[in-house]
């Protein structure tokens, strides 16, 4: 029975040969272009760039991004000038309609329509990532202390959490705006980023728990490793694939209810900054008679939406460990 | 004095609404410095259990671990988890069962071998990614530089188990556990592994437990055997005594399920008939007795208890005779 438990080294001399021309073949096949340390995100980039739906969501990100950056620059008039003031008649509801020098018309009080809605991406783009951002810290906070804790700790944050995730989540954003004496853009993103935290923090406790019994926990504690290593570097990195997803597609949420709270007057009272929330609800006593001052910046509001679920609906697919290779 | 001296280990699992279980019932061995000593038995008799209650890696809560576990000496059960974590892995390693989720997918292999070197012999980081390459040369990896910078993926399946076998002696324990290192790779990997694994332990005087189903890995590499069934100790010999005369049926039976090249053409192979029991019923009579081809009246209403007899423990009540056809 002990013959069977040969030493790689003691093989017959007949073997000998073809094992070193399998050997060079398998080199071979191994050597191929980008086959060394390819981690986890580089092999996800590799099935991302072929995928044309995540290409489609990034390309409506980066427009939406490159014209929030430049929109100074790229609009044509002042967006808070009433150029076309003398266009408007409350009385017979009239509104200046596109004409030269102003693609889109004017609005309500006779400002650059185009020029709001170029401009207004930057209060988006701000309101959408300070929210995630914060949101996601937070979350992984929780998330964090509750699935590396566990016991009475982890009860407690979930209940929190659970309480939170009880009510409706625009409700909860309004009623979270509501706390500050004054509205601003500050509170918006404040009560967006909330309703998110217990959204990341569940997640993110989730898959801690589930990687807390994982065997190469289990191997990472035979060897001795700190608590806090295992946390941070064996459980923490390989359960952030979800919560990563779940970001971009937050942002898409953090966008749509940063326009809902925009809508209902919670944002920022000053009109003069555009903001396509507020642009959308100061367009509804118009909407029957004038509804391209709707339609835009609803549009926007859409499309960009649609670029971050795309993107983080691919990113999903990429991430998953299953699809790997 | 023996390196570790493990006695009376039982390990009961208490679950709240269920009854508690007894995984591990009073098991006794030891390993001498250097020796390789081979834990063997089927799913659930336990083996996997011991492993983990001594290197102290069973839930804090739920598992309640008697007995004694001395290592060196020191009682280990009795030890902080604080100074357990500073003996795991510079002490004491492990090996587990499947060398893909042993591995943490998302960092590079050199990452995971230098955790253990910085953890334990306090390197730094450059000099620590010098000896995992020295480490992964030693275990047989092929061109080890360029593999510190890939990922477990990237490996085969051996590779892998070398790799993780390179972790675990990285701090030259004098002690490894092996928990069925072979068992997820197939028949010539595992071939390789258990050469290593002997050619290692060999040179580098490490004690080593072996933990396998599998008695032909046994027959290779350990200098003495313990069968386990149903959380006990059954029979424990040296292993040429134990393979050219297993006393207990269980033992009996294990070697005759085991296909043979030198066996006639045509030979059936004699299964253990059943399975391992849920709950194991020591307390009344052997927990083997339902399945035994051997068993007697007073199987089932003794228990029996170890005896030594010609430098082997056995508990049996009527042990295999030597020459006895062992009806399946």
């Amino acid at each position: 029975m002990s013959g069977s438990v040969s030493r790689s080294g003691s093989r017959p001399p007949t073997l000998g040969g073809r094992k070193e021309r399998l050997d060079a073949l398998a080199a071979t096949a191994a050597d191929g272009p980008g086959d060394a340390g390819v981690s986890l995100a580089a092999s996800a980039w590799r099935r991302l760039r072929r995928n044309p739906v995540f290409l489609l969501g990034a390309a409506i990100i980066v427009l939406f991004v490159v014209v929030a950056l430049l929109s100074p620059w790229l609009a044509a008039h002042d967006p808070t000038a009433r150029l076309l003031e003398g266009q408007v008649s409350r009385a017979r509801n009239e509104i200046p309609a596109a004409q030269e020098g102003f693609p889109l018309g004017g609005d309500q009080v006779g400002r650059d329509l185009l020029s709001r809605l170029l401009v207004g991406s930057q209060q988006t783009l701000m309101v959408g990532v300070f929210a995630t951002v914060i949101g996601l810290a937070g979350g992984l906070l929780l998330g964090t202390v509750a699935g590396a804790l566990g016991g009475w700790v982890d009860s407690l944050v979930m209940r929190v959490v659970d309480v939170m995730l009880s009510i409706p989540s625009l409700l909860l954003a309004f009623s979270i705006g509501a706390l500050f004496p004054s509205p601003s853009q500050f509170t918006v993103i404040l009560a967006v980023a909330t309703v998110q935290i217990p959204i990341f923090a569940r997640l993110l406790r989730g898959s801690m728990l589930a990687q807390r019994g994982s065997d190469h926990v289990l191997a990472a504690r035979a060897l001795g490793v700190r608590p806090r290593a295992i946390v941070f570097r064996h459980m923490l990195p390989n359960s952030l694939g979800p919560v990563i997803v779940q970001a971009t597609l937050v942002l898409a949420v953090a966008i749509i209810d940063a326009a809902a709270l925009s809508f209902l007057g919670l944002g920022n009272p000053d009109d003069s900054i555009p903001e396509w929330g507020q642009m959308l609800g100061g367009a509804q006593n118009v909407i029957d008679s004038h509804p391209n001052l709707a339609f835009w910046p609803a549009g926007c509001i859409i499309i960009v939406a649609l670029g971050f679920t795309l993107v983080g609906e691919s990113l999903r697919d990429a991430l998953d460990p299953k699809n790997r290779r | 004095m023996a390196l570790l001296d493990v006695s009376d280990l039982s390990v009961v699992f208490q679950r709240r609404g269920e009854p508690p279980f007894t995984a591990v019932d009073g098991v006794s061995f030891s390993v001498e410095p250097g020796q390789t000593v081979g834990l063997v038995g089927e799913s659930g008799c336990g083996k996997s259990v011991t492993s983990l209650a001594i290197m102290g890696l069973l839930p804090r809560r739920g598992a309640v671990v008697t007995g004694s576990v001395r290592f060196e000496g020191a009682e280990l059960l009795s030890l902080s988890a604080r100074q357990m974590r500073d003996r795991r892995g510079r002490d004491l390693g492990m090996v587990f069962q499947d060398p893909l989720s042993s591995l943490n997918p998302v960092i590079a292999i050199g990452l995971q071998v230098t955790e253990v070197l910085e953890r334990h012999r306090g390197m730094p980081r450059r000099q620590a990614m010098v000896e995992a390459a020295d480490l992964l040369d030693k275990v047989g990896i092929p061109d080890p530089r360029r593999r510190l910078d890939e990922y477990p993926h990237q490996l085969s399946g051996g590779m892998r188990q070398r790799a993780l076998i390179a972790m675990a002696l990285a701090c030259r324990p004098r002690l490894l556990i092996a928990d069925e290192p072979t068992t997820a790779l197939d028949v010539t990997i595992q071939a390789q592994i258990l050469a290593l694994l002997a050619e290692l332990v060999r040179d580098t005087g490490t004690a080593l437990i072996m933990i396998t189903h599998d008695l032909g890995v046994v027959a290779g590499l350990c200098d003495e055997v313990n069968v386990l069934y149903g959380g006990r100790v059954v029979e424990r010999a040296r292993r040429h005594e134990l393979f050219r005369r297993p006393r207990h049926p269980y033992t009996h039976g294990l070697l005759a399920s085991i296909p043979r090249l030198d066996a006639p053409r045509g030979e059936r192979l004699v299964p253990i008939r059943g399975s391992v029991a849920d709950n194991i019923p020591w307390d009344h009579g052997c927990a083997f007795a339902p399945r035994c081809p051997n068993a007697l009246g007073t199987c089932v209403e003794v228990t029996p208890q170890m005896d030594e007899e010609d430098g082997r423990l056995l508990r049996c009540h009527n042990p295999v005779q030597e020459n006895q056809e062992v009806p399946a």
